[in-house]
């Protein structure tokens, strides 16, 4: 298997010295989905944002698909990278059709195009293209403006895609909904996957590949089935601390 | 005002009106050309922008009277009173333009930027598509400010020879012939109120959409 992202002993300090990643070496197949977990502070997006060079390791390298990410043209490296945030990603003052087609429109694609991709974008994240195109991001619900950064990540058709926290801010219901849409999509388009979350679950339904990291350190990397049974101490704690809230409310039910 | 004043002065106030609306259009277009590239500079080079708005800062607490009085002796503006109007006009429309157009691009949500710097924009695609048109409100605001301003200021270039309003009202002053400071003076405020109410039109339109 072609590795379609690898970190080789990345490095990322901030100014004061502090080590916010520590010699991270990971080797992601392609077209599988790596659910990175980890307490907050633990570097989880600062080792995603290395992908796409929004942050620049101070040691180590990337690569993706075979290619060392420094030196490499940065605007050509992010076109072929999707990248979803959570919540406040979509420009405000462009309509949904507008946010969809902008790397379209920054690589000067002609309308005619743009238009036609649109609506087909649209339509794969699950929006009725009539209906939604001309509206604007405050115009939608958290989950439908979700599903337009989806739509806007994928349409220039990139390989990989960088999700940090994309269904952070929502009622678990839609979160739910966002996460099957998502699953049956990753099923069709085959994409490499990067995907920054706080919930266990979300990871080990989506997840081919669990990450866990501590300290800027990968404490763990394993599949979701080895993950829930690991007696690693940190997963043991990570996977605990996770299902407490459950376990409790069952208690109070079997009391 | 009688029939009489109307027809002896009107066709001089229209022309002193345009000759105000001149001036001040001349110094808002300069003031925009150099505050909003520098503002946009100050943006990308945060460490300058508390030293360049200082220096803006002191140019607008500069009376108005010894701001024309200083640029008269200067070689080439000394020639023509309206160089040394628009000069110093463009000098009072920077400081609002410029803290404005800073004030603006810096008040972009941190992730919207990041959002399109990872969607691989360049960086004029940057500025164009996302920043300018996001910023657009505050820095028409800016403009409104100093143009209102502006249009104040201008009646006191009279006082160097440049024309404008402002030559009725020191010409009523002088002949204490209040008739004359009017027919100055309310032209003046309507223009400030006309163009008061133009850019705020403009402002309202550039503002972005929110809940």
């Amino acid at each position: 298997m072609r590795a379609a992202i690898e970190f080789r002993n990345v490095c990322f300090a901030i100014s004061q010295g502090r080590l916010l990643l520590r010699d991270i070496s990971l080797s992601v197949e392609d077209g599988t989905t790596t659910a990175i977990l980890g307490r907050s502070g633990s570097g989880k997006s600062t080792l995603l944002r290395t992908v796409n060079r929004l942050i620049e390791p101070t040691g180590g390298e990337v690569r993706v698909q075979g290619r060392q990410t420094r030196g490499a043209d940065v605007i050509a490296l992010r076109r072929g990278i999707g990248y979803v945030i959570q919540e406040t990603g979509l420009f405000p003052h462009f309509t949904v059709e507008r946010n969809v087609g902008l790397v379209l429109e920054a690589m000067g694609r002609p309308r005619a195009e743009r238009e036609q991709r649109n609506c087909e974008l649209l339509a794969m994240v699950g929006l009725d293209p009539d209906e939604f195109a001309r509206r604007y991001p405050h115009q939608l619900s958290g989950g439908q403006r979700q599903r337009v950064g989806l739509a806007r990540a994928l349409a220039a058709e990139p390989e990989i895609l960088l999700m940090d926290e994309p269904f952070g801010a929502l009622d678990p219901l839609t979160r739910a909904e966002m996460q099957d849409m998502l699953r049956n999509l990753l099923a069709r388009l085959r994409k490499t996957v990067l995907l920054v979350t706080h919930d266990l679950d979300e990871a080990l339904y989506l997840g081919d590949r669990i990450v866990l990291l501590s300290e800027g350190a990968v404490a763990a990397y394993m599949t979701p089935a080895e993950f829930v049974h690991s007696p690693q101490p940190e997963v043991e704690n990570y996977v605990r601390a996770f299902h407490r809230g459950e376990r409790s409310a069952e208690q109070e039910r079997e009391a | 005002m009688s029939g009489g004043f109307l027809a002896q002065y009107g066709g001089e106030v229209a022309e002193l009106t345009m000759e105000h609306v001149w001036l001040t259009a001349a110094a808002m277009l300069f003031a925009t050309l150099i505050a909003v590239p520098v503002g946009i500079w100050l943006t990308r080079s945060p460490r300058w922008a508390r030293p360049v708005i200082g220096v803006a800062n002191i140019l607008e607490t500069i009376p108005s009277l010894a701001m024309f009085g200083f640029l008269l002796p200067l070689p080439w503006l000394g020639e023509r009173a309206a160089r040394i109007a628009i000069v110093a006009l463009t000098a009072y429309a920077l400081l609002p333009i410029l803290r404005n157009t800073y004030a603006g691009i810096r008040s972009i949500d941190p992730a919207i930027l990041e959002v399109a710097r990872a969607l691989g924009l360049t960086g004029t695609q940057q500025l164009f598509k996302v920043e300018l048109p996001l910023a657009a409100s505050f820095i028409l605001a800016g403009l409104r400010t100093a143009t209102v301003t502006c249009v104040g200021i201008a009646t006191i270039a009279a006082a160097v020879g440049a024309g404008g309003l402002g030559e009725l009202i020191f010409r009523g002053v002088a002949s204490v012939d209040n008739r004359l400071v009017l027919a100055g003076a309310v032209p003046a405020a309507l223009l400030a109120l006309a163009a008061d109410g133009l850019l705020g039109l403009a402002e309202r339109w550039f503002r972005v959409p929110t809940q």
